[in-house]
């Protein structure tokens, strides 16, 4: 047996045991639950170590090839140390500062980019001509603009939503109804296409591997 | 008939199952197959973009994803590293997930073994960074600064195809497979945004609707919208590169045609069996 | 005094990051590149936290024999077995850390999530009720482009006499495409444009120290 086949064995069987559960909750199930959370966590992990800790820490503390140590490096690595301390009872107060420095600096990121990317290039992308371009086009324009403004009207809670505001609000929930059909309908398409995957695994894969379904091929 | 609808809507749940099992299975094991039809559309956008790279342009693919979607996205990783190494474009492998890295190794070695691109050469897989937007940043003044070395250890400076890539905003293009955050909104903010770096997307279903806002400001100039959108992608492939092989997805789109009517039968019968338990209720309050 | 120092931390850094943007030049740019690196290892940190967590979590279960216990040896077992893997042989292809990886990580995250697919179909079935006119019309706009976005929404269409010599042979995908890329678009774009203002809002109350319930508190 090569080490192919035992692997597709291993993947085989670990898959069919965590597909018990549709059954019922059962050992096999939960095993396989744990296995997979230890794992990912030790695959998080040796990452971690290997393509950031090394190379961006260790490497430029220490100096490598032609590079002088870069001794600034210690600041980072006490931040990343005070995160750790949070594991301590005492020392949730030196967590505090390294988690501020992730937070601002994210926060500061979020500001700048997500206003110009999702809201000034949205909102850039609404103000289109509305003719010229054919009945159709035309309809569908003023719906995309007409739907945005109501969409953003139904989001805005500081005056009650009667009359026109009312209206619009109206207008806003009807077309997020429609884009929430649409999300809907492509989240059905996600998870069956994410059974699809296993069933060729189990189909192409593994059951060729047993002698009387070797006629089976992907 | 009122007896039948009562009994549907108190039906075993593992009665639901089987049949979206067999809805899966059964046209997966008859190998049924339904012509897709390729149009305009973002998936030929996308296409397009790569299509028109001039040969020995440099592509980054940031792999974010994991096992959890590699249903959706490794098609797509596969044929668009396929469709790059045949087109002569070069291409750098990233992850923002870390799982990503070696999935993303997988697709580009697959595809390197059969269209003889020389890895360091044409090809390099940088591997994981932790930081998402924070490295992009970073990488759009070094890329170096993010990824000293590759994901197994070379140094940067002795990789041949990153001597003339320094930052991002030397790459012609950049492609984020997505499952999730960090990823597509991340480069449109970064790399398209701040740097000025045209972007393309692969996403999974679920978070397709969103992107096509990116779609419609130009922000994305492609994208590809789950199993389907991968399929499209094998399909252009398929039809415009004479030899190309079948991929991953396209097999997979009778079962998810099927499936799909399956589940709408359910909302149906879910429905109608819910309206004349209503009925009756009504009926009996009176 | 005791939030001062992380108060005062989140607003440098906030500060610093939003004028590289504006002041893309010494100081600005080169604080704001040292500050992305220092960023990297921190933030690596976490992830450590969050796996030495997992263990203390696991270890105390087995301690206290809490529900579940047995299972927890399979956790720390797992993440051992990892790093024995990862520390003894590297990451590249091929060597054992990367052959658990694709042997058993990758289809049990697979499989996990493809559970999934199950419970959308139960809930299909129990929980999408057409209400009213409203829950009706994001029913029919799922329906769309649940048939649209698969090659057999085309195939029914074709089965009507004269549709597939039309000039729309397609026509359910075209619908479905016109729904994401209209009524989906500006529904999206509304939540979107929305949520950005939400991000400033809550960047800004972070950087200037008016949200501090990330450091554990509003003290």
């Amino acid at each position: 047996m090569t080490m192919e086949i035992v692997g597709i064995w291993l993947g085989a069987l670990l898959t069919l045991a965590l597909y018990s559960f549709l059954y019922r909750d059962n050992p096999f199930y939960k095993f396989t639950e744990h296995l997979f959370v230890g794992m990912s966590a030790g695959y998080w992990v040796i990452y971690n170590i290997y393509n950031v800790l090394i190379p961006n820490l260790w490497d430029r503390l220490v100096g490598t090839g032609d590079a002088a140590p870069d001794m600034m490096m210690i600041i980072p690595a006490v931040l990343g140390l005070f995160m750790l301390a949070r594991l301590v009872p005492k020392g949730a107060g030196l967590s505090r500062i390294s988690l501020a420095m992730i937070v601002g600096t994210g926060a500061g990121l979020s500001l700048v980019t997500t206003f110009r990317t999702n809201c000034l290039s949205q909102v850039e992308g609404t103000i289109i001509a509305l003719t010229g371009a054919g009945t159709g086009q035309f309809l569908s324009n003023l719906i995309l603009v007409v739907g945005v403004v109501c969409g953003l009207v139904y989001f805005f809670f500081s005056k009650p939503h009667r009359g026109v505001i009312g209206g619009a609000a109206n207008t806003g929930i009807t077309v997020l109804m429609v884009a929430f059909g649409a999300s809907f309908g492509y989240t059905v398409m996600a998870r069956i296409s994410l059974l699809i995957g296993q069933v060729q695994f189990l189909l192409f894969e593994w059951l060729p591997t047993i002698p009387i379904f070797r006629g089976l091929t992907g | 008939m009122g007896r039948l609808l009562e009994r549907l809507d108190k039906v075993d749940r593992r009665v639901i199952y089987i049949l979206m099992a067999a809805s899966v299975i059964v046209p997966l094991a008859l190998k049924l197959d339904f012509p897709i039809p390729i149009g305009s559309g973002p998936s030929m956008d996308l296409y397009m973009a790569i299509d028109t790279l001039p040969p020995g342009s440099t592509v980054i693919i940031s792999f974010d994803y994991d096992p959890s979607t590699k249903a959706e996205l490794q098609p797509m990783a596969v044929a668009l590293t396929r469709h790059l190494f045949g087109h002569g474009v070069r291409v750098i492998g990233m992850a923002m997930w870390p799982q990503g890295a070696s999935l993303g190794q997988q697709a580009m070695a697959q595809a390197a073994d059969s269209l003889g691109a020389e890895q360091y050469e044409d090809w390099v897989n940088l591997g994981y960074t932790v930081g998402a937007g924070v490295s992009l940043l970073r990488m759009g003044s070094s890329i170096e600064a993010v990824y000293p070395q590759d994901r197994d250890g070379v140094p940067y400076d002795s990789i041949p195809l990153m001597r003339d890539v320094r930052r991002l905003g030397d790459v012609d293009l950049a492609i984020s497979l997505s499952a999730g955050d960090p990823g597509i909104h991340s480069w449109v903010m970064m790399a398209k945004d701040t740097y000025g770096v045209p972007v393309g997307g692969g996403c999974t279903a679920v978070s397709a609707p969103e992107f096509y806002t990116y779609l419609g400001t130009g922000q994305l100039v492609g994208l590809l919208g789950g199993l389907r959108g991968a399929a499209d992608y094998e399909t252009i492939l398929r039809e415009r590169i004479p030899g190309a092989p079948g991929g991953l997805a396209t097999p997979g789109m009778a079962a998810q045609s099927i499936s799909h009517l399956v589940i709408m039968g359910f909302i149906v019968i879910g429905n109608v069996a819910f309206i004349a338990g209503r009925s009756k209720r009504k009926g009996g309050a009176k | 005094m005791r939030l001062f120092v992380p108060l005062f931390m989140t607003f440098i850094c906030g500060m610093i990051i939003i004028l590289q943007f504006f002041v893309p030049h010494r100081p600005f740019s080169t604080l704001g590149e040292r500050l992305t690196d220092w960023y990297m290892i921190v933030a690596s940190a976490a992830i450590f936290l969050g796996a030495v967590n997992l263990l203390q979590v696991h270890s105390a279960r087995i301690r206290f024999r809490q529900k579940n216990w047995q299972y927890s040896p399979v956790v720390i077992g797992g993440f051992l077995v990892m790093m024995a893997a990862g520390f003894g042989w590297g990451v590249a292809d091929g060597r054992p850390f990367d052959w658990m990886f694709q042997t058993m990580v990758v289809p049990m995250g697979a499989t996990m999530f493809s559970l999934l697919a199950f419970f959308v179909a139960s809930a299909a079935f129990r929980a999408f009720r057409s209400s009213n006119w409203r829950a009706t019309l994001l029913l029919v706009s799922a329906f769309i482009v649940m048939l649209g976005r698969v090659p057999i929404g085309d195939v029914i269409w074709r089965l009507i006499p004269g549709a597939a010599a039309s000039s729309h042979p397609n026509l359910v995908n075209e619908i479905a495409e016109w729904i994401m890329q209209v009524p989906n678009m500006a529904g999206q774009r509304a939540v979107m444009i929305g949520a950005s203002l939400g991000v400033v809002a809550t960047s800004l109350r972070m950087i200037f120290g008016i949200e501090r319930s990330y450091l554990g508190g509003s003290d």
